[in-house]
């Protein structure tokens, strides 16, 4: 019952994502210039190899605050989100669908950011590391994304939600973004001590944690109106 | 004059053992082999880290208490036991800090677990900025209560930082590794900042019901208010 809920909430959300694709440009323009902006504060191309990994993980987060903010936004024209609770939806399967959706979401900002980091910053990244990166990418999306819809869902109509949304995410994602830092890094740079193994396990920790908090939370959360 | 409660004499005793504690640790007990009188300030640094680890210990205690329940009293404490994290935080990043310039040559590392403690600190002074923008307070002390039991996932990394990562961070002491007459100092300083918690805990957490009473007494007026 729930998963078919969740497949049919899932549709109605890409379905919304892709009619608003005006959006989706807007967040990889921004995406893109904050790249060009971090070039600026490292001036050198040395530096900005090295710290290729940091700043794609950095222009990420970034990204993801614009999207986190408005997944649960448009729910709240007309009411939407009450409907679904009246149809009757579980709530699990609200926070699931948007966080699969944000996921996406966040994970079609790989394909965009990381061609403009390579051609920006003039990084060489062998062939046989794509599939590496793609992993690495895929577990911070989903890592930010988990966490990222709670707040969401309990920021969306409050006064001040563009602060609290940050406020409270980045400091909470901490942890994952040191390990997506270090792994793209080694990635990128080369792994000779055969560190990325560990930091791939303390991604795949957190992303196993904030998924299954999530889904406890959030009947929680809407129980006292998103 | 008020009769004092068993909160006063909680804090009371606290700061009699803070005193001393401290009074030994800075005159009786041997300096430290390699970092000499600088390894004093442990004896506030240390009892401090290990409070607020308690203090946000019992914050998500009160935070599934309070989800579990819905009782506004477990709000209170959990309101408490956050101030009290930050406030302990607050007190320990520059305490480490003042510690770490002698002994590291620096003010500050981006060793993992000061840069945990750090996170944890914004963590935890985030949650109570939400608290402050919802008025409803039912709707308060729920998402109060589910952002601390998210934000408590990262204090294990705090914690275990130093042994997951190994850094230029000291590994933590035990009995075992310091010198006999260390112990004692450390131990009254120990429970003298836990008894200060605890009240400052109790205390808060009155304050916190009597605002609510004030807040729930306030409202038909208001609603007439609106109405006229």
């Amino acid at each position: 019952m729930i998963v078919r809920q969740l497949v049919a909430l899932l549709g109605k959300d890409l379905r919304l994502e892709w009619r608003r694709r005006a959006r989706l440009l807007v967040v990889f323009v921004f995406g893109a210039m904050t790249l060009l902006l971090f070039s600026f504060a490292l001036p050198e191309t040395e530096m900005l190899v090295r710290a290729s990994g940091g700043l794609l993980v950095l222009a990420l987060l970034l990204s993801s605050t614009l999207g986190l903010a408005e997944s649960f936004r448009v729910e709240h024209e007309d009411r939407a989100l009450e409907g679904l609770f009246l149809l009757p939806v579980e709530p699990v399967a609200v926070y699931y669908s948007k966080a699969v959706a944000n996921t996406l979401f966040l994970l079609a900002l790989g394909p965009v950011l990381a061609p403009a980091a390579l051609i920006l910053y003039s990084v060489q990244v062998e062939s046989g590391a794509i599939a590496d990166f793609a992993l690495i990418w895929t577990l911070a999306a989903a890592g930010l994304a988990a966490p990222g819809t709670l707040y969401s869902g309990m920021t969306s109509r409050m006064r001040g939600q563009d602060v609290l949304l940050p406020l409270l995410l980045f400091p909470l994602v901490g942890p994952l973004l040191l390990a997506s830092v270090k792994s793209l890094n080694l990635v990128i740079l080369g792994d000779p001590m055969d560190q990325l193994g560990s930091w791939r396990n303390l991604l795949i920790a957190f992303d196993v944690i904030y998924w299954s908090i999530g889904g406890v939370l959030y009947p929680f959360v809407c129980e006292e109106g998103t | 004059m008020k009769p004092l409660t068993w909160q006063h004499g909680l804090g009371i005793l606290g700061f009699g053992l803070l005193v001393t504690g401290s009074v030994m640790g800075l005159t009786m007990a041997p300096p430290e082999r390699h970092m000499g009188d600088v390894s004093r300030i442990a004896y506030i640094h240390v009892p401090t880290a290990w409070s607020m680890l308690l203090a946000s210990t019992f914050a998500f205690g009160w935070a599934l208490t309070s989800l579990w329940t819905g009782k506004e009293r477990y709000d209170d404490l959990l309101a408490g036991s956050l101030e009290a994290t930050v406030i302990l935080a607050v007190l320990m990043l520059p305490s480490g800090m003042i510690w770490a310039k002698p002994t590291w040559g620096v003010w500050w590392d981006w060793d993992v677990r000061l840069t945990s403690s750090l996170v944890g600190l914004l963590l935890f002074a985030g949650i109570l900025a939400l608290r402050a923008f919802v008025d409803e307070p039912k709707r308060r002390a729920t998402w109060t209560a589910v952002a601390t039991i998210v934000a408590y996932v990262d204090i294990p990394l705090i914690y275990f930082g130093v042994r997951w990562w190994r850094s230029i961070h000291q590994v933590q002491s035990s009995p075992e590794t310091v010198s006999g007459g260390m112990i004692l100092p450390w131990r009254i300083n120990a429970f003298a900042v836990l008894f200060i918690t605890l009240w400052f805990i109790a205390m808060r957490s009155r304050i916190e019901a009597g605002r609510r009473q004030l807040e729930q007494a306030g409202e038909p007026e208001r609603i007439a208010e609106a109405v006229a």
